[in-house]
């Protein structure tokens, strides 16, 4: 069985300018120890899933309209406040954007590492404390002994990210969901960061479920990847068919957006329009009136996500029916 | 006529630190620019690279005067703007503008579109009042909006949106010279793509010069005809775009290319990286000799005897006293 079983997932935004569905019924699994990439623009409610998992969407305005999502047997979704407490943090872990702000910059960093330790192990102080220099070490923070009691400002960007890692890491956890770990960083920071993730799963034998808006960044780093758009997944595939060979028209003009794709100084693909706004939904495919392949039938009826090959499914009709 | 638009020479800006009681005591300068020289053909797309920090955004501010030069010259189609007065300054910005990263904050919320563009007009006396609505239109048509955008404000509009309208403030003066700095980094791809063509147009249409500071590689690559890789506060690297992005010289350039994710799951699986280790030093107190020695592969002692000049190597140029040894 898988570790995590999403099934049918939706978060809607309930405000006074209406009802807004971020996330609009979305279906994964995520295997132990595997790197799961979720992509999308902004808006496309690849956050907000993250957030619905580890029960951090503030309710209201949202609210889990529908769904589970089970991790080892127990639905996220559905269970008791003591039983969320004792999987997240522990076993689910999460790591943001921006580390500046989910640190809390008025507690010492030892503080904030041994937190989680305290809360879910039976464990002394110095114990934890013991633990939470070994892991500032091992995400590769140079003289831990000596930093470990300063506080967040005292640390650079790259730096205050590993120790976002290692507070999120220190009790082994089985899941960790990495929102965004690296857009606010430099490319060679973000080297460093994703070379950690890397070595840390490999060493826990944990498994990643990783958002991102870069495509890149999926490519090196993940096993399988799902592209969402407008609250839903169009396109989910093993990392080397979703490069090489992408179906959904959405997949394949975000592709070709990517200056690092196209020739140099020809004009970049471009994807006409906006993405639809979220308290709007349209009646058919999301993607239709951007889509170059469109045609009148995909404004109506309901997009459903279908296999395509082996362990490859997208959301695309006339994809479905040969057409494209 | 000068060749080229824009010639900067040695520039330095350095910014005092100050501490104690009433920040009386100047105790050291951060050198955010520190002896920069770069020419700008007409035409041309300078791209600008470099991490945070380095002092790219400080060397456009300080192009267009916005922040005061330390030392050193820029000068724009033949005048000297480093000794200039304030009107001379406020002159020059017809020729020179800028267009910022966060389109939410560089537009002002209170003032409707029209507003925005016909002000330029207005301060600079290029239009007559009664031919602005029609001026205003044709600068939104350029950067493909619709006209019945002036009576609009900002909060309308997508990010995309609104860094069409600064481009067309930007241009609403006819300037030849555009510092654009990181303008599509708050940007979604598929939004990226509509302004990187955007600009690449308007150059061609207009003959706008353009200096572009990124910090993606891949997008400064596409649209730069030459390259400029900075490192605390200096220039490493120069050169044909393709080039320096395609066999990098300097350790750092190296380095830089190598940490970009590419969008090729084969090629990402069997490349070497380079990982440079550490975080760039603080600009308040650079490293003796060239400031990537601490972080540099290749680095010997003399790399902290001197900083190395920029010079010519195979058609660029390059500052790394090792550089035809590596």
């Amino acid at each position: 069985m898988a570790l995590l079983e999403v099934n049918d997932l939706k978060t809607y935004f309930h405000t006074r300018s209406g009802v807004t569905r971020a996330v609009d019924g979305v279906s994964f699994s995520v295997e132990r120890g595997e790197t799961l990439g979720i992509v999308g623009e902004s808006g496309s409610g690849k956050s907000v899933t993250g957030y619905s998992i580890m029960g951090l969407v503030p309710q209201p305005p949202g609210r889990i309209e529908s769904g589970s999502a089970v991790f080892d047997g127990v639905d996220l979704l559905r269970c008791s406040p003591a039983q969320v407490r004792a999987i997240r943090g522990k076993r689910v872990s999460m790591i943001f954007q921006d580390p500046m702000t989910s640190l809390n910059p008025y507690l010492r960093v030892s503080t904030q590492l041994i937190e989680p330790l305290l809360i879910h192990e039976k464990i002394s102080r110095m114990e934890a404390l013991a633990r939470a220099l070994e892991m500032l070490e091992a995400v590769g923070i140079h003289d831990a002994a000596g930093r470990i009691h300063g506080y967040p400002h005292e640390f650079s960007g790259g730096m205050r990210q590993r120790v976002m890692i290692a507070t999120a890491l220190i009790t082994r956890p089985a899941l960790l969901i990495a929102d965004e770990p690296t857009t606010a960083l430099d490319v060679t920071v973000q080297a460093q960061i994703l070379e950690l993730i890397r070595t840390m799963q490999r060493e826990l034998g944990m498994a990643v479920l990783f958002i991102t808006h870069d495509l890149a960044v999926v490519a090196g780093l993940c096993t399988r990847v799902q592209v969402m758009y407008a609250g839903r997944i169009v396109e989910s595939a093993d990392t080397r068919t979703l490069f090489y060979a992408p179906k959904h028209p959405y997949t394949r003009a975000l592709q070709a957006s990517i200056p690092a794709t196209q020739a140099k100084g020809a004009d970049l693909r471009t994807i006409p329009g906006m993405p639809p706004d979220p308290s709007r939904p349209l009646a058919g495919c999301a993607f239709a009136p951007r889509c170059e392949s469109a045609i009148a039938s995909c404004s109506a009826g309901t997009v459903e996500l279908a296999p395509i090959g082996p362990g490859h499914l997208q959301a695309c009709a006339r994809v479905q029916r040969g057409e494209i | 006529m000068p060749d080229n638009i824009l010639e900067l020479r040695d520039v330095k800006t350095h910014f005092t630190v100050r501490s104690g009681l009433l920040r009386r005591r100047e105790v050291g300068a951060v050198k955010a620019v520190d002896g920069v020289t770069l020419s700008l053909a007409r035409g041309e797309v300078l791209g600008l690279v470099g991490e945070s920090g380095c002092g790219k955004s400080t060397l456009a501010r300080t192009i267009l005067s916005l922040i005061p030069i330390s030392a050193g010259t820029v000068v724009l189609n033949g005048r000297n703007l480093s000794q200039a007065s304030s009107e001379e300054i406020a002159a020059s910005r017809r020729d020179l503008q800028m267009v910022f990263q966060d389109p939410y904050a560089s537009l002002n919320p209170r003032m409707s579109v029209f507003a925005a563009l016909s002000e330029p007009l207005r301060v600079h006396g290029l239009c007559p009042p009664n031919e602005t609505p029609e001026r205003v239109a044709r600068l939104l048509e350029t950067v493909g909006l619709p006209t019945n955008a002036m009576r609009k404000y900002p909060h309308e509009f997508s990010g995309g949106q609104r860094q069409r309208i600064a481009i067309a403030r930007a241009l609403a003066v006819g300037p030849k010279v555009i510092v654009a700095d990181e303008p599509v980094s708050a940007l979604d791809v598929s939004i990226q793509a509509q302004i990187l063509n955007l600009l690449s147009q308007l150059r061609r249409d207009m003959g706008l010069s353009l200096i572009f500071i990124a910090h993606d590689l891949s997008v400064v690559k596409h649209v730069s005809d030459r390259i400029a890789v900075m490192y605390l506060g200096r220039i490493v690297e120069l050169g044909a775009a393709a080039e320096v992005i395609d066999t990098p010289a300097h350790p750092y350039t190296r380095a830089l290319v190598s940490a970009i994710p590419r969008p090729d799951p084969d090629s990402e699986r069997t490349r070497q990286r380079i990982v440079l280790a550490g975080d760039p030093p603080s600009p308040m107190n650079p490293p003796a000799g060239c400031a990537f020695h601490p972080r540099c592969a290749f680095a010997v002692p003399q790399c902290q005897a001197a900083v190395p000049a920029l010079e010519p190597f195979r058609g660029r140029e390059v500052a790394c006293i090792r550089v035809s040894e590596i």
